[in-house]
């Protein structure tokens, strides 16, 4: 075996030209495959991150509201979520592994605007959540992609009548001047309809007189009244001090997005009645944690014959595994081309390597080197021209990874609204390194067997009369 | 006393080689080529024997038989004993790595190995233990005066003493028979009899059975035996003093 491999590698360098020209060719392979890898799992990251920052790892939901409750979310509210979240939080298995959990309500109604000879209104989709917590999550980075919040001080936990709007409703309800946005546009004024009902002082007045404590302190500050249906079927409303607006990435939920506190969104959903949560948020240390507390929060649920259900966040986020699935296909599709020119390189390569060799390959014949021992001399010597290659090109990887994740470039990826950092995560990911080196040697070593097969089948007196 | 202290294999049979009716015919297309017509000689251990002839007149063809890297269309070979017919193709390869060696006219070295590496070759191929290896190679290499140019590559090398890497690497593993197929072709006069000069004096130390074809009459005063090959057939069988 040593002089199989002393022989091989010798014979590579033999024609160095040749063997450069081959070894370029799988030099590029690993170097297309591990950067545009690397590229596709940094947006991996990017894209989880973001999504378990927004929604978390798990979501606990009651049975049903998956599939049925984003139309209603008030009638699928969880009863006693404190002491769900309680049991949740000191779990001897979810415990060491959370980071944190918090409630939300989803919530859906219409927003209007009637301030300042406004009377614009829109139908929005709202979520109530815990401005710390919101925080907490926000924070979360287990990727190391550098893409996290600061905290938000626009929402607090102590004023419960703060909100957020995306830059589209801002838009729409005429809250661009108010809010002191850049970059959209004000809307122009419609024609006054004498007919039109006069709704605002009712919404207005009814908003007053609700028990909901409402910023009258802060009248600078835009509101909006939010309009919905409690859980018995009431029409009920608040007001939406609007602390600020952001871009949501896309458009649909940029034109009807609010958050606000839970507070708030439970006002608006259960009036004066219980207050439930539609959803109970977890948020773990590490991704790979989830089976184990999804299975965990399972077995609690199943324990105490709660009426709930578990959902992770890619159940809840299919835009996500949308795009794992595209860049996948797309990654195996230029691992298939680059497999293919390597392949037709190392043959091209080793026929030619047979064909002047034949008179050698005659002469050990002879000598008693078997069919098999030919086979293997230029098996090996593909899978090493394969090997030396696919190493080069995982270093020319490293280092052109390392120079655009230092040049601090920023791109806005699908479902972002800002720019986020560009990136090329390589070193990080030992699995696509050893897989592309693999993957490529063993093309390599394929593409030799029917070039080596040739070699091993030649007569010896016909290769010894080769010249 | 064998001056390069290489064990002789122990041989029962009477010849080392022995055709019986061995021909060989090569077919191009629908044209029929006799090379070698039924020949029958035994060829006997521990001579320098050669196979002269002119070109295209089957001695290379007899050697390549008598090598087993050749089957012959019709008759029987037997080398040291063993109907090498009957063997398959791996069987072959294992029978020639312990039992033949092999001188080229073209030398035939491998040349991305160095003079030592390329006489060493053998001997890794019937897994002999390192210091034996070293050893023997170290020996051989010296007795054919190429100590000096071990480490060269056959690139770095003379014709002359590239021929004496191929002899070395032919002896090294004591076989039973060497075969040289026109090995001085290629080479000056000079050289090219220095060359039978070593080989008829290593062939004598070692008393291994060495089966020389040539093309060349003057070189048949160093043969203890002398097969003539005309058109395939055997015309003459000279041993040394007499002839048959």
């Amino acid at each position: 075996m040593k002089l199989l491999f002393k022989t091989a590698a010798r014979n590579i360098f033999r024609n160095s030209r040749r063997s450069l020209m081959t070894g370029s060719a799988v030099a590029a392979g690993a170097l297309a495959m591990l950067l545009f890898g690397g590229f596709v799992l940094f947006i991996f990251s990017g894209l989880e991150t973001s999504n378990v920052q927004r929604v978390g790892h798990l979501s606990v939901f009651r049975s049903g509201y998956f599939l049925f409750g984003s139309g209603n979310p008030a009638a699928y509210g969880i009863d006693d979520y404190r002491r769900v979240m309680k049991l949740i939080a000191e779990d001897e298995v979810i415990k060491p592994r959370l980071n944190i959990v918090t409630p939300t309500q989803s919530l859906v109604g219409i927003a209007g605007n009637f301030s300042g000879g406004s009377e614009a209104s829109k139908t929005f989709l709202g979520a109530g959540v815990v401005p710390s917590a919101r925080d907490t999550m926000r924070q979360w980075d287990e990727r190391r992609t550098g893409n996290t919040f600061r905290p938000d001080h626009r929402l607090s936990d102590e004023d419960e009548t703060r909100g957020l709007i995306g830059m589209g409703m801002a838009r729409i309800l005429g809250l661009c001047g108010p809010l002191k946005l850049t970059a959209c546009p004000a809307a122009p004024t419609p024609a006054a309809d004498a007919t039109a009902p006069k709704t605002r002082e009712d919404v207005t007045s009814l908003a007053a007189m609700d028990a909901a404590p409402v910023a009258a302190d802060k009248p600078s500050v835009p509101h909006l009244e939010l309009l919905g249906a409690t859980a018995g079927g009431a029409p009920n409303v608040v007001s939406l001090a609007v602390a600020g607006a952001d871009p949501q990435g896309v458009r649909e939920l940029d034109d009807n997005y609010i958050v606000m506190h839970l507070g708030l969104a439970q006002q608006l959903v259960y009036g004066r009645g219980e207050h439930k949560a539609t959803g109970i948020v977890l948020q773990l240390h590490r991704s790979e944690d989830l089976p184990i507390v999804r299975a965990r929060l399972q077995k609690l649920i199943a324990d105490n014959h709660l009426d709930l259900e578990v959902r992770d966040f890619l159940d809840l986020s299919p835009f996500y595994v949308q795009v794992r699935a595209m860049f996948g296909s797309i990654f195996v599709f230029i691992s298939l081309v680059m497999g293919v020119i390597v392949l037709f390189a190392v043959v091209n390569t080793m026929t030619m390597n047979v064909m002047e060799r034949t008179n050698e390959i005659g002469t050990i014949r002879a000598m008693g080197v078997r069919r098999s021992g030919v086979r293997m001399q230029f098996i090996l010597e593909g899978a090493l021209i394969g090997a030396i290659g696919a190493t080069i090109g995982a270093a020319v990887a490293f280092a052109i990874a390392a120079l655009v994740n230092g040049a601090g470039l920023t791109w806005i990826p699908p479902g972002n609204s800002s720019p986020t950092a560009f990136g090329v995560d390589v070193m990080n990911h030992p699995v696509l390194i050893a897989s592309t080196w693999v993957i490529l040697t063993v093309v390599a070593m394929v593409a030799a067997i029917i070039p080596a097969n040739r070699a091993a089948r030649l007569s010896v007196v016909d290769a010894l009369r080769h010249v | 006393m064998n001056p390069l202290d290489i064990p002789m294999a122990a041989t029962a049979a009477t010849a080392a080689v022995r055709l019986t009716a061995a021909a060989k015919t090569y077919r191009t297309g629908d044209v029929e080529v006799p090379a070698v017509r039924g020949i029958t000689i035994d060829i006997p251990y521990h001579r320098f024997s050669m196979v002269i002839g002119a070109s295209g007149s089957g001695k290379s063809t007899l050697l390549n038989l008598i090598g087993c890297i050749d089957a012959p269309t019709s008759g029987a070979v037997e080398v040291c004993g063993q109907a090498v017919g009957k063997l398959d193709d791996d069987a072959l390869a294992d029978f020639r790595a312990r039992n033949i060696g092999f001188i080229f006219q073209t030398f035939s070295l491998v040349p991305v190995l160095s003079a030592y590496e390329n006489v060493e070759y053998p001997l890794l191929l019937v897994g002999m233990a390192e210091a034996e290896r070293r050893r023997r190679t170290n020996d051989v290499l010296n007795a054919v005066g190429l100590s000096a140019y071990a480490s060269r590559r056959p690139n770095e090398l003379s014709g002359g003493q590239r021929q004496r890497v191929a002899i070395a690497r032919a002896l090294v593993k004591a076989p039973q028979i060497v075969l040289a197929d026109e090995p001085t072709a290629n080479l000056d006069s000079e050289t090219g009899a220095s060359i039978i000069e070593l080989m008829h004096r290593v062939q004598a130390e070692s008393r291994t059975t060495f089966v020389f074809a040539t093309h060349d009459p003057q070189l048949m005063s160093a043969a203890d035996e002398v097969f003539v090959i005309r058109d395939g057939t055997l015309l003459e069988h000279r041993i040394a003093g007499r002839t048959q």
